[in-house]
Parts: structure tokens; C-alpha cells; sequence
């Protein structure tokens, strides 16, 4: 599929209201988490860097494919389990429990 | 067939993450919010082991292994406080990532003097490696000074040196286009990286989440025009929305400390440091403060980075129980900057198990503050700052902040008698209303507490 001209124009403006509208109907309380949940989400930058990999051919596209894939990985794994830990502390409404982290 | 299969589940992948998004838009939902994305991602990472003809999938494999674990481990073990730099620095991974995929095309184009690249698809591979370059070094630089380990820098002519670098980032890209040479690519990450490192060095103190929340959004767009450079809709789509939400979401804590954007990023803050204050602080012990809270009828806690570094946020909220069970009426009031990010403290009160209904934003509770008896104010200084609204020479001038010194009686706890983030003097600690209690605010939390049982 080739992304060409006015329909990526299209797609970027329509997906950059989309992101708009999304976010500004978010309570201030949930700032910090959802900060950490679209940084979550441009880890998709993830599977850019398995196809700069897997077509990768010299051996320093090689490695900086490598590379590429070992951050996007770091982005959206992290990512992914902060926004968890950040979330959870958010479910049980009334309970007084206290939380597990006293580092 | 294959491609099919990609597309089809590229799609229900763009749609869980909107979805997600759109859940995480609420307390009730948010968990189940980033699943759905997780879902997503997971879906999207396994089906793109199907493209035709890739290699190195072991070497693939491998990498995701290797940073799945340590990124598990680092996201695991770090502590709710130090969530702002974690954040910087997975931001930065993906924003490096991001100028990585863009390196490994580039590097096809600059190898070889008879290839040939689209100018569109040319631009927004130079573009996606600049703001992802910047992003990642930039990023890195605000993990190390959110932990302090490195402070502000200035020199002479820092702003005409910062432009300057990068426009001969920006020149050296356009060049490559004409001349394929590696040695060009390499001097363009160079200029790109030491941007990001230029541009964040000089902006300091209260900036900060401003700067993490650009970095979030810049990462975003450089995945979107690296999405374009390999005809990757879910990538296009997946970082556009980063963009622009991350673009609103800095336009929103800007403006709640009434900066605008280009001051923050060229700008030094805290140039002036504001009227000199005349006049004296008066410091109590810990036990007569405590006593102090028999008498009153309204509490309100203003939470601050203080009670993160100390890990007070549990200590005050089995203070603030205990003054309900008295039947005191006690409010938690939050500035949209107090911390070091927007609701920093609402994810720390959270931790400790404050119930929603008593933590309010500041237009909610500045009405407030005149009926208070008394103000806790926990390890906050440039928020509460008076001169905000009274001191025109001061930084911090026309920051809306919280009116907390037109509560009847101020406790505040603070380390030391140092300034704030900011570096600026607080006319609040001069106000004769106002009570230092000095000491570390969970220590203080904990003889609180424990004078105020031993009446009982």
C-alpha cells in the first residue's frame, strides 16, 4: 500500500484530531499517567525497527537496526509497565490499602 | 495474503490503541485502557514477523529479549517518585529508535552516490531523525537532571550557539540529499544530538515537565514520519495522535504556569530573582503544630516535589485520617504543577490510598482558603508563592497560584532554608500567619501523628 500526497495529508490531520479529542476530555489526575500512556503507544516505533532489521544487509545497517529494535523495545515494554504500576494505584476507590513501593 | 493479514491487523491495532487512549481518559477505565493498547502492541509486533522476506530474526529476537527484560526489571524496580525521569527515559528510547530506523534508510542512500529516494519521503526521513535525535539526547539529559546529577548550564551567546547548531544540523540534511556521503549522515546525527543536549541544558527549574511533555510529543512525530518513510500506516497513525495529544498536553501545563512555549524552550528561567525580601520567618516545633490541629475545623494539605522526595505521601494521608476520625474537615489541593509533571502528586496521594473526592484541582479549592484555620503545606514553595501575583520583577510573575496565604493560620514543612525550584525567595514564609516546621517531612508526618494519639 503506497501512501502518497493528499491521503497522507488526510491521515495525518484526521489522526492528529483524533489524538487531540482523545486527550482533552482527560481529568488533570490522570496527567502523569497518560503522559505515560502515549509514551506506551509511539513504541509502535517497535515494529519500524524490526523491518529496518529484518531488511537490513551491511553490517552497519545491522547494527543500527540492532540498536533500533533494542531501544523501541526498552519505549514500549517501560512504557507499558509504568503506566500499569502508575494505573493500578487508581483502581480500588475507597480502599486505604497501603501501596507495595517504599523504595 | 500475507500483506492482507499485516493490513487487517494493523487496523484492529490503530483502533485498540485509540480505544485505549480514549479508556485511559477516565479513573474507572484507564487500566483496562492501556491493556487494550498493550493488546494492540502485542498484536502488531507478532504479525510483522509475516512481512515477505525479512532476515535477521534471530538478531531480532534477541533484542527484543535483551530490552524486554531490562526494561521490565528498571520499569519494575523504580520508585513511584522517580516516575517523571523513568518516563524522560523511555521517551528517549523510542525518540532514539525512531532516528535509528530513519539511520538505517539514510545509510542506504548516503552508501551508495547512485541511489535515488522520493524528496517527500527524503524530508520526513531527515525530519523523523532530527526531532528523534533531539528527543533521544535530549530526553537523556532530563533523566540525568531530574535525579540531580547534573545542574543547569550557561554560557555566553548560548542561544545564537544553540540555533546555530541547529541549523548546521538542518543544512547538513538537505546537503545529503545532493550528496550522498556517509561522512555527512554521520556529522547530521552529530549536530542533531548535540542539539537535543544544547537545548535542554539551559532550560532548568520549573520548566521541567514542560520539557519531558515536548520530548513525548516530538518522539511521537518522528515516528509518524519514519511510519511514512516505510509505508506504515499503523506507525503514521500510532505516532500522529502521540504528536498532537503530547502537543496539548504541553500547551495545557504551560499555560498553567503561565509561560508560553517559546519562552520556555529560549528563555532562561529564573533570569531575575525578584525583590529582595525584608522581614523575618517564625519556625515552631513539631508537637506545637500538632497540638495547633485539636482546634480547627478545616484542613487543607498542599503536597508538593518535598513530599515526594521524602516518600511522605502514606505519613499524610494517616495524618489527614486522623484529623477525619476527629471529624476535621480535610481537603488535599494540588497545583497543576506541583511535582515535577502534571498530576505527580494525585499518582503519589493515590499510592497512599486518598479517595478521589478529597483531592482538588486549584480553581476548585482557591475559593476555599479564606474559610481554612489551616494550611499544611508539605514540601511546595513556588506554587504557594504570593510574589506570583504581587511581584512584577519576580520569575514567576502572573503563575496562577495557590491562594494560600489567605488562609487563616500557614504550617509550612520544608527540609531546609533553601529556595524552591525556581530559585526565587518566598514571600509566603515572611507572612505573619505562617509557621515553618523544619524538618524532613515524613519524620515531621510521623511526630505528627504520633503527639496528636498520644492525647487521645
Amino acid at each position: 500500500m503506497i501512501i502518497d500526497g493528499f491521503i497522507a495529508i488526510y491521515l495525518f490531520t484526521l489522526a492528529a484530531f483524533t489524538g487531540y479529542e482523545v486527550i482533552s476530555r482527560v481529568p488533570v489526575i490522570l496527567h502523569t499517567p497518560l503522559m505515560s500512556g502515549s509514551n506506551f503507544i509511539h513504541g509502535l516505533v517497535l515494529i519500524g525497527a524490526m523491518i529496518a532489521l529484518g531488511y537490513a544487509t551491511t553490517t552497519t545497517e545491522i547494527i543500527i537496526g540492532f540498536v533500533a529494535v533494542l531501544l523501541a523495545t526498552g519505549n514500549a515494554v517501560g512504557g507499558y509497565v509504568v503506566t500499569v504500576r502508575m494505573l493500578e494505584m487508581f483502581k480500588s476507590k475507597d480502599s486505604t490499602n497501603k501501596g507495595d513501593n517504599n523504595a | 495474503m500475507r500483506n492482507i493479514i499485516i493490513q487487517i491487523v494493523y487496523y484492529a491495532s490503530v483502533i485498540l490503541f485509540i480505544l485505549g487512549l480514549k479508556r485511559m481518559s477516565s479513573p474507572k477505565t484507564a487500566t483496562s485502557g492501556v491493556e487494550w493498547a498493550g493488546i494492540g502492541m502485542l498484536l502488531a509486533v507478532i504479525v510483522t514477523f509475516l512481512f515477505p522476506n525479512m532476515h535477521n530474526f534471530a538478531l531480532i529476537l534477541s533484542a527484543i529479549a535483551i530490552g524486554t527484560v531490562v526494561a521490565w526489571i528498571a520499569a519494575k524496580k523504580v520508585s513511584m517518585t522517580a516516575m517523571p525521569e523513568m518516563i524522560a527515559m523511555y521517551n528517549g528510547m523510542g525518540g532514539g529508535a525512531a532516528a535509528a530506523i530513519a539511520a538505517v534508510e539514510l545509510f542506504k542512500l548516503s552508501s551508495d552516490t547512485s541511489a535515488t529516494m522520493p524528496i517527500t519521503t527524503f524530508v520526513l526521513a531527515i525530519t523523523g531523525a532530527l526531532i528523534g535525535g533531539i528527543s533521544f539526547s535530549g530526553s537523556i539529559l532530563a533523566f540525568f537532571k531530574l535525579r540531580d546529577w547534573l545542574k543547569n548550564v550557561y554560557f555566553p551567546m548560548q542561544q545564537i550557539i544553540n540555533l546555530s547548531v541547529l541549523a548546521a544540523a538542518i543544512l547538513l540534511g538537505f546537503t545529503l540529499y545532493f550528496w550522498h556521503s556517509n561522512f555527512i549522515l554521520v556529522l547530521f546525527f552529530i549536530a542533531s544530538l548535540s542539539y537535543g543536549v544544547l537545548m535542554t541544558m539551559s532550560i532548568g527549574g520549573a520548566d521541567m515537565p514542560v520539557v519531558i511533555s515536548i520530548y513525548n510529543a516530538f518522539t511521537g512525530l518522528a515516528v509518524a514520519c519514519e511510519g511514512f518513510v516505510l509505508n506504515n500506516i499503523a506507525m503514521i497513525i500510532a505516532g500522529t495522535i502521540v504528536g498532537s495529544a503530547g502537543t496539548l498536553l504541553t500547551l495545557l501545563m504551560a499555560k498553567a504556569m503561565n509561560r508560553s512555549l517559546l519562552s520556555v524552550l529560549f528563555a532562561r528561567f529564573g533570569g531575575g530573582t525578584g525583590a529582595a525580601v525584608e522581614g523575618t520567618t517564625k519556625s515552631m516545633e513539631v508537637e506545637d503544630a500538632a497540638v495547633m490541629l485539636n482546634y480547627v475545623n478545616k484542613v487543607v494539605f498542599v503536597p508538593g516535589y518535598g513530599m515526594a522526595v521524602a516518600q511522605a505521601q502514606q505519613k499524610v494521608w494517616e495524618l489527614a485520617s486522623l484529623l477525619l476520625e476527629k471529624g476535621i474537615d480535610v481537603k488535599f489541593a494540588i497545583h497543576p504543577v506541583a511535582g515535577r509533571m502534571p498530576g505527580h502528586m494525585n499518582v503519589l496521594l493515590a499510592e497512599a490510598g486518598v479517595p478521589y473526592d478529597y483531592i482538588l484541582d486549584m480553581e476548585d479549592i482557591n475559593n476555599d482558603f479564606p474559610n481554612t484555620d489551616i494550611v499544611i503545606v508539605i514540601g511546595a514553595n513556588d506554587v504557594v508563592n504570593p510574589a506570583a501575583r504581587t511581584d512584577k520583577t519576580s520569575p514567576i510573575y502572573g503563575m496562577p497560584i495557590l491562594n494560600v496565604d489567605q488562609a487563616k493560620q500557614i504550617f509550612v514543612i520544608k527540609r531546609g532554608k533553601g529556595k524552591g525550584y525556581a530559585g526565587i525567595e518566598n514571600l509566603l514564609f515572611f507572612d505573619p500567619k505562617c509557621l515553618m516546621v523544619y524538618g524532613d517531612a515524613k519524620q515531621v508526618m510521623s511526630k505528627m501523628i504520633q503527639t496528636l494519639k498520644e492525647q487521645e
